[in-house]
């Protein structure tokens, strides 16, 4: 049985990277020319400090020491759920500062500005992100009947990726960006990412090639096409080129409009890998596994996968549309989000069809009941989407709230109540219970989070439409009707309504921190619950 | 070869090609004896031990 720990080859080959990297960041800090790339440095260098200490002195955990490997997945969950709260807080304090600007205390830290991507990233990368990694490492080891592949390297994963949302939070509050939507960190965090994935995909591959069963169930085709993909993205839209190797600032290798393509062809397919492609993953294990249903039609399932992952890095465009784009590419990424609806609504009649048979059991299980509204939200942003990508559509809808709530009927509806209804699922599976600690607390998240998310996207369609129609307004002279700053004044209700439908959804998280809490610390243990080892150690 | 003459002829390529791999994707997933291993599959997250 192996050990973990410096005494596997996996731990040796650690251990080197680990010491070049003290190296490497040690000396980059002394020689910073900015005092945040001094300070990034030195926290790359400490982390790397304490994951030798880790490897020399730790003993390996034993939820790694089960049938499967247990602990990691672990980690991720607990990961995610501080995370996403932390995310969420922000989210909603921003939506606060929008409504009434004096919350942002006039100091550079707490400025919009800053705020924004933090919650972004915080919410993507950090929440989404995590559950993500985490669900692909239990998923890829239930479905092909054998053990993540190595041991170090999943942790390495773990507080890899962990380190990187450090230094990508971090280096926002302190004014680090390279300006680019989704993936504003800079070149040297950028690098440090692409190592990690790497890593990650070795360790997914490596998990399949030694699988037990003939066939690869679809859920690891998405998780596959997910980790492929995000990495072609990230490296085609990072390339910049740093003007000082001990400096934060880099410039982008493409100019103009070709940047700014790169830029949304990478942001609309972290939308389309990152967000959905994952996420539907997570539906084609979690959903079946919940309801006791097989797959509603796995043929399906098939056509699925590959036309999504087909047609969604054709429609970036729509996002630069009415630019300086070629009209050309402008009405081809219109016309690849329009077909983006057959393959949408394809998975989600599929994940939703799951449950014939056993629509009853979302009377008596909300958790069950997350995991199919998210799914109905998927359905309502994926038809959303295509919709607002029709040119005369986007001539209204571009630059307002219209786009922010559309987004967020995504994030918050699919995405969040997905991972919220993932996260009950795996809490009792992982820690061994019987059931959680308690069901009508899932209700209470459950409809709180429905009614903030009603809350926010409803206002939204609101104030951006009205926004939109008093962009475009003339009065009868032919002058604008409205001077900018009236538009503002005129969605200030709604920006109210938006934050105080956040703060709902705020508060359902928090009752969710609770009650896994109380899962794991008083939750009966489930007498049939086994994940032991079937060979003797030694 | 002029631009438009570039344009065309590429989406031309490119129509033949995604229609080929979405008739070939059609045709596994359709094919009748594939029928019993999709069945399986589809019952994979419930046959775990």
């Amino acid at each position: 049985m192996n050990r973990g720990g410096i005494t596997t080859i996996g731990g040796i080959f650690t251990a080197l990277v680990l010491i070049t990297g003290i190296l490497l960041t040690g000396y980059a800090g002394m020689n910073a020319i900015d005092a945040v790339f001094g300070f990034h440095m030195y926290l790359m260098a400490a982390a790397a400090i304490l994951g030798l200490l880790a490897l020399f002195v730790g003993r390996p955990y034993r939820g790694d020491l089960g049938k499967y490997n247990y602990g990691v997945v672990k980690a991720f969950v607990i990961a995610t759920i501080f995370w996403g709260v932390a995310g969420f807080i922000v989210g909603d304090y921003i939506a606060w500062e929008l409504a009434f600007p004096f919350l942002n205390w006039d100091l550079p830290w707490t400025n919009f500005g800053r705020l924004r991507p933090l919650h972004t990233s915080a919410v993507i990368f950090a929440f989404g992100g995590n559950i993500l990694l985490g669900s692909s490492f239990y998923v890829v080891q239930r479905t092909n009947h054998t053990r993540l592949a190595g041991n170090v390297a999943p942790w390495f994963v773990f507080w890899g990726y962990n380190l990187f949302i450090a230094l990508a939070g971090t280096g926002y509050l302190l004014g680090v960006t390279q300006g680019r939507e989704y993936a504003e960190p800079e070149w040297y965090v950028d690098i440090w990412l692409t190592l990690v994935w790497v890593v990650y995909l070795l360790v997914f591959m490596g998990t399949l090639m030694k699988r037990r069963v003939s066939h690869i169930y679809v859920a690891n085709w998405f998780y596959l096409a997910f980790i492929i993909t995000i990495a072609v993205l990230h490296l085609v839209n990072n390339m910049a080129v740093p003007v000082s190797a001990f400096g934060l600032k880099s410039y982008s290798l493409q100019a103009g409009v070709q940047d700014a393509m790169t830029q949304w062809w990478y942001g609309h397919n972290a939308v389309g890998f990152f967000l959905t492609a994952a996420f539907l993953a997570m539906m084609y294990y979690f959903v079946p596994k919940r309801a006791e249903r097989p797959v509603y039609s796995y043929r399906l399932s098939i056509i699925h996968f590959w036309s999504l992952i087909f047609l969604y890095m054709w429609a970036g465009p729509h996002h630069l549309h009415y630019t300086a784009l070629p009209d050309w590419t402008q009405s081809l990424g219109m016309t690849f989000s329009i077909i983006l609806w057959m393959p949408s609504w394809g998975g989600m009649i599929n994940g939703l069809m799951t449950l014939s048979g056993a629509w009853d059991k979302l009377r008596t299980d909300p958790v069950l009941r997350m995991l199919v509204v998210s799914i109905a939200f998927y359905g309502m942003s994926t038809f959303e989407g295509p919709m607002m990508a029709i040119k005369a559509v986007n001539a209204l809808s571009h630059y307002t709230d219209w786009t922010v709530g559309h987004v967020h009927s995504g994030a918050m509806g699919w995405v969040g109540m997905v991972s919220f209804g993932v996260i009950y699922c795996l809490v009792p599976w992982l820690w061994g219970k019987e059931r959680l600690y308690s069901m009508s607390l899932v209700s209470w998240h459950f409809w709180l989070s429905t009614v903030g998310i009603l809350l926010y996207i409803t206002s939204m369609w609101v104030s951006g439409i009205l926004q939109g129609l008093m962009w475009r307004a003339y009065d009868s002279y032919g002058f604008l009707e409205y001077s900018f700053v009236e538009t503002v004044e005129a969605m200030h209700p709604f920006y109210v309504i938006r934050a105080l439908g956040g703060l709902f959804f705020v508060i359902g998280s928090l009752i969710m921190v609770y009650n896994v809490i109380m899962t794991v610390r008083v939750a009966p243990r489930e007498e049939s619950y086994s994940n032991a080892v079937l060979a003797p150690a030694e | 070869m002029s631009y438009e003459d570039v344009a065309s002829l590429s989406g031309t390529i490119g129509l033949a090609l995604f229609m080929s791999m979405f008739f070939v994707v059609l045709v596994y997933a359709l094919w009748p004896r594939n029928k019993a291993k999709f069945d399986k599959a589809a019952r994979a997250p419930l046959d775990e031990e």
